[in-house]
């Protein structure tokens, strides 16, 4: 029962040299190029290099080269050895599992980014220059420092299932039998275990919505609003005809950032069900095919395909907002 | 906890001119700002109860965790610490060794964040201040690579990291992982503040004979320190937070962080409730007080653009 600090502290050590390490060779960097504009032609090039070269090599290395491999890899069988064509991607949208798992992930993109806006901006509407605002706020935005597997435990309790005849732990049962309801199997029954997951991501990215929604809303010219309301718009009106036609740059922005998260779920499903129960998502499977069956090539496929279905949400973006900025 | 929140505020809406409504006019705005509280309330409500929940499950004794629920502490008050004392500070195997794994989650995050941040802030400053050929291109690259999803990375990677597992006390591979996949949004963060100093600063840096390393020390670092607490933030709270990537990068108690801990504590079939309650919330102690403390920084990040891939 007594923890023996002591027999951690060995690894604190490399991590002290390591940090100690990187500021001298930082250090030594920036003495070099302090006395290096005296060095003459080419000069300005070779400051450059020296700010940019290390986070370029870095980029290269742990993004833009494994981002090439894990393309080509998509194409080969599970060890690399041999080449298949395109037969990891035609398995990912003939078997049954896989084709189970992206009818989930479509459940996800869809009803996550729709509710965590939608409530992100009723509660900021409905919070807007209440008495006690900030702390209002604090109490939705919450959620977003605390991990998708602390998140995940967290409604694990709410979602607790315990048989008919004994006591029930989880509130969700509790208040289903108050109602005179039988407790459910949240978790471990397909297709709902997805949308009870889908509940826990909207409760974090809700709160994202929200701070970016109050401040577009805070940012609406106070003579729009005034005008308005002395041509005797009722609230239904000012939301609609004013608010809403002002924030949509941001509503757009934070649609699609949760979208783009949306699709890389992994955290949430692996701590609350471990993709049993049909509750697999892309990022999930991705993670399973490639770490634990070490399907190089099926992993690399799915990445592939998750990074291609980002593409579309990415493009609609970059239009949205350029569309806006013509009409300025 | 929620009562803070505004309850009946009839004149903290917008103020309502007398002359322009009539009487029914008033009254319906009035009803209208009660229903908006009264809304806000059951929602902040619905948003805090599951935390709320698990805190006061984490301080009852085991059995109760595992045979009532957590409201019916209100009725039988039992408190105890156990569950925190066990979980962190346990030896056995199947206790959670926490405060182990608080020490590898340290050991993982403050390197990492050191590391990307500083490279981060170098770039950011070569691609928005000094003067090079294809100096957009670059720039456009690195912003390219923010929409990339991680998961096109982590296979290649790991080979490659794969000869390296003994550096840094096994936690090379994942400092490596962690630096390389916050470069993209640190440099554009970074990038857009550093863009936006006036250049008449650096024009008089240069006329004073202050080389690129000195101006970049003395004025830009000072300058776009709120940027950098926010880029830090996120990076901090990302690390801290990421259960994907320390799955991948690390392996064994000697270097998993606590999100892996936690998650496999909540894979054993509910035998551990109790230590999940108390670890949960040991898990989140340093992300809240890092985010209470500095949320005017994390909010302004995020209305920056930052949110990361």
């Amino acid at each position: 029962m007594d923890y023996d600090f002591s027999e951690d502290v060995a690894k604190i050590w490399p991590a002290l040299m390591f940090m100690a390490g990187f500021v001298v060779v930082v250090g030594a960097l920036m003495f070099v190029l302090d006395i290096l504009p005296r060095w003459g032609r080419h000069k300005e090039r070779l400051q450059a290099m020296g700010f940019l070269g290390p986070a370029l090599v870095l980029l290269c290395l742990g993004l833009l080269y494994p981002l090439i491999r894990t393309v080509y890899l998509s194409f080969f069988n599970a060890d690399g050895s041999s080449f298949i064509g395109v037969d990891n991607y035609t398995w990912i949208f003939t078997n049954d599992d896989t084709l189970l798992m992206l009818r989930n992930t479509l459940f996800w993109v869809v009803c996550v980014p729709l509710l965590s806006t939608g409530f992100g901006l009723l509660y900021a509407v409905l919070v807007d220059k209440a008495r006690g605002e900030g702390i209002a706020k604090s109490l939705i935005f919450l959620p977003m420092a605390i991990s998708l597997v602390g998140a995940s435990i967290i409604w694990k309790f709410i979602y607790a299932y315990r048989e008919a005849d004994q006591e029930q732990i989880g509130l969700l049962n509790q208040i289903l039998i108050w109602l005179g309801g039988k407790p459910q199997q949240f978790l471990s029954t397909s297709p709902g275990n997805t949308f009870y997951m889908i509940v826990m991501l909207v409760w974090i990215q809700a709160g994202f919505a929200m701070v970016i929604l109050s401040a577009a809303i805070k940012a609406i010219p106070a003579e729009i609003v005034e005008a308005a309301r002395l041509d005797g718009a009722n609230p239904w009106q000012m939301f609609w005809r004013v608010t809403m036609p002002s924030i949509r740059p941001a509503v757009v922005v934070v649609t699609v950032t949760i979208t783009i998260a949306t699709l890389k779920v992994f955290d949430i499903v692996r701590t609350s069900t471990g993709g049993q129960f049909k509750s697999s998502v892309l990022a999930f499977e991705m993670y399973t095919q490639a770490f634990r069956s070490y399907d190089d090539g099926k992993g690399s496929a799915l990445a592939v395909l998750l990074f291609v279905l980002v593409i579309p949400v990415v493009v609609y973006q970059a239009r949205q907002l350029r569309h806006r900025t013509e009409i300025r | 906890m929620s009562s803070t929140v505004s309850t009946d505020a009839p004149e903290a809406g917008p103020v309502t001119r007398p002359d322009t409504g009539g009487m029914a006019s008033r009254v319906r705005r009035k009803l209208a700002t009660r229903t908006a509280s009264i809304i806000s309330i059951i929602i902040a409500l619905i948003w805090t109860i599951p935390t709320f929940g698990l805190f006061v499950s984490s301080l009852r004794p085991e059995n109760d965790i595992k045979t009532t629920g957590w409201w019916t502490f209100f009725k039988h008050p039992t408190m105890t610490l156990d569950n925190y004392n066990e979980v962190v500070f346990g030896t056995s195997a199947s206790s959670g060794r926490l405060a182990s794994y608080f020490i590898n989650s340290l050991v993982i995050t403050v390197p990492a964040v050191l590391f990307s941040v500083s490279l981060a802030a170098m770039a950011a400053y070569a691609l928005s201040q000094l003067n090079f050929r294809g100096r957009d291109w670059i720039f456009i690259g690195v912003f390219a690579l923010q929409i990339v999803p991680l998961q096109m990375a982590l296979i290649p990677l790991l080979k490659m990291l794969n000869h390296y597992t003994e550096w840094g006390g096994g936690f090379f591979a994942v400092w490596f992982a962690h630096t390389c996949f916050g470069l993209p949004l640190g440099v554009f963060l970074l990038h857009n503040f550093m863009a936006e100093l006036p250049k008449e600063l650096f024009e008089a840096a240069r006329v004073d004979g202050a080389g690129p390393a000195m101006t970049f020390r003395r004025i830009v670092i000072p300058l776009i320190t709120p940027a950098l607490a926010s880029f830090t933030i996120f990076q901090f709270l990302w690390i801290w937070n990421d259960l994907l990537i320390a799955l991948v990068f690390t392996s064994g108690p000697g270097s998993r962080p606590l999100t892996v801990r936690l998650a496999e504590l909540a894979g054993t079939r509910g035998n551990d409730w109790q230590r999940l309650t108390s670890g949960a919330f040991v898990s989140m102690i340093i992300p809240l007080i890092v985010f209470l403390s500095l949320q005017r920084y994390f909010v302004r990040g995020l209305l920056a653009g930052g949110v990361k891939g």
